[in-house]
């Protein structure tokens, strides 16, 4: 009716205890990290480059001071690429707690705008890493440490198949009976489709449950295991049914990296979606050298909302995007 | 016939599945951290009010169903159909056995209902929340018992059976809620 109520949205959904509890989880994060003597960086939201990746898609802008505003600027969804040109440039250990940006649905879990801490710890690899990942969930949640199991272990617990070796038919059939749902020629949307929908909400009830060892085809920027080259050294972090992190032993083959970006962005064609400017100067920063290392992701939102022990990020966030 | 994308499913809304209409209840998006996203629906059956979760693939889009609500008045049944009408227009509309089903019983002659319509067919017929209806059956009342110690069933003018309190005599005017088929009190209406 007036104006009044119109923009009655100008609030905070997030009440002062929760923001307070927001400040405090930050200052314990850049104390643990201080401890530890790795750096704070804080790397630009806008790249001229973006990831290729086929299920997330970057938000961009312009700028009149790009090609006069011509070419494209995209948001980034995690600082991933300049820290690693930081990492090649010989900065050491790092982290960074950064907004990124995904447009993405919307959804109890998902805001497009969100909070990430991210970091990199060189001379890792992803299971010295998923340690140091426990450490900060202690600390943060109060919890008991994390168990740990394979995606391929998962999978045969939960689900009775094995995802690295059955066929598709096995797993449409899954998604048909047990989920319910669509008909999915892709292997991995199989995959994700049981994943999201069948194992997921199941995950770490009772203390956080770290699932490594993804299939080789979801390796994104992790690298391929010696051991099993089916999978690849990349892992996520679940808590009551909620993904948290999402991390790799970093894959360091420039050539290699070039090669994944463009089956993606076929991928990308194939579906119908545009295809994404590779960050050529990431690849350059990988063709001349970054140290062995592995990094990972977390989504510092869920992990309040968590925390807090509310329903949606939405209500630990001063403003989600519909009061943006 | 118009489509909903998945990023439009919200609850309340109508979509045909499976050929039959149904209205979402509850719709979740799921993805994992790098993968295909997916929503996750829970959907009544807008006929057998059944309940069913179903997975879409985000982007999916679903035919709409042409379902609507209209406010009617109950007139009267010819013995297989119940008959109603718009008090406004005094438009009339018959709905079957299957979309009255077991609110047949509660259904007294002028009470406003709700009839959920499908492509203009009535599909659904919801009583008034609560009706006031009369005792034609029951055990004798015990005098000056108001303490609600106990209870004892009751037949109504419409022929439903509820459970009421042992005061409770042939003839009374009871206040009943529809939704769960409970006694809420004597009426003086």
């Amino acid at each position: 009716m007036s104006s009044k109520d119109e923009n009655s949205d100008w609030q905070a959904i997030a009440s002062q205890d929760v923001l307070i509890a927001r400040a405090n989880m930050l200052a314990k994060i850049r104390q643990f990290f201080s401890n530890k003597n790795i750096l704070e960086v804080d790397t630009p939201s806008l790249s001229k480059g973006t990831i290729t990746d086929i299920y997330l898609d970057a938000l961009s802008t312009r700028s009149k001071h790009l090609n006069k505003g011509q070419t494209p600027l995209y948001l980034q969804t995690s600082p991933e690429f300049a820290m690693k040109r930081l990492l090649a440039s010989g900065m050491g250990s790092i982290y960074q707690i950064c907004r990124a940006f995904r447009d993405d649905e919307t959804g109890r879990y998902h805001n497009p705008e969100f909070l990430m801490l991210e970091w990199y710890r060189v001379n890792f690899n992803h299971l010295q890493l998923m340690a140091e990942m426990d450490e900060l969930l202690v600390m943060v949640l109060d919890t008991e440490p994390a168990d740990i199991i394979t995606y391929q272990a998962l999978f045969l617990e939960i689900l009775g198949v094995d995802p690295l070796e059955d066929s598709n038919e096995c797993f449409q059939k899954l998604v048909t009976e047990k989920a319910n749902g669509p008909t999915l020629t892709d292997r991995d949307e199989l995959l994700h489709c049981l994943f999201a929908v069948l194992i997921e909400p199941q995950l770490g009830k009772k203390r956080p449950l770290m699932v490594c060892d993804f299939p080789a085809s979801q390796s994104s920027l992790a690298r391929l295991s010696k051991q099993d080259p089916r999978v690849s050294e990349r892992f996520e972090v679940y808590y009551k049914g909620i993904e948290l992190a999402n991390g790799f032993h970093e894959l360091k083959d420039a050539d290699e990296q070039r090669k994944r970006f463009e089956q993606d962005n076929a991928q990308r064609l194939k579906l119908n979606k545009t295809q994404r400017p590779l960050d050529e100067r990431l690849l350059a920063a990988l063709q001349s050298g970054i140290p062995d290392c592995a990094g990972v992701a977390l989504g510092l939102d869920r992990l309040l909302m968590l925390k807090l022990n509310k329903k949606s990020i939405q209500e630990v966030m001063p403003f989600p995007i519909d009061r943006a | 016939m118009a489509k909903y994308s998945t990023n439009e499913f919200r609850s309340g809304l109508k979509l045909l599945i499976d050929n039959e209409p149904c209205s979402i209840i509850e719709n979740e998006f799921v993805k994992p951290g790098k993968g295909q996203a997916f929503s996750r629906v829970k959907i009544r059956n807008l006929i057998t009010n059944r309940v069913v979760e179903r997975t879409y693939k985000s982007g999916e889009s679903v035919e709409a169903a042409d379902v609507m609500e209209v406010t009617l008045q109950y007139l009267y049944n010819d013995g297989e159909m119940w008959h109603f009408m718009d008090v406004d227009t005094f438009e009339q509309l018959a709905a079957d056995e299957r979309a009255v089903n077991d609110n047949a019983k509660w259904l007294s002659e002028q009470d406003i209902c709700s009839i959920t319509l499908w492509n203009g067919t009535a599909i659904a017929v919801t009583p008034p929340n609560h009706v006031v209806l009369e005792v034609t059956e029951t055990d004798p009342g015990l005098r000056g018992d108001t303490s609600g110690g106990g209870n004892k069933p009751a037949t109504l003018s419409t022929g439903a059976v509820v459970n009421v309190p042992l005061f409770i005599n042939i003839g009374d005017r009871l206040k009943v809620d529809t939704r769960s088929g409970d006694y809420v009190s004597r009426s003086k209406e």
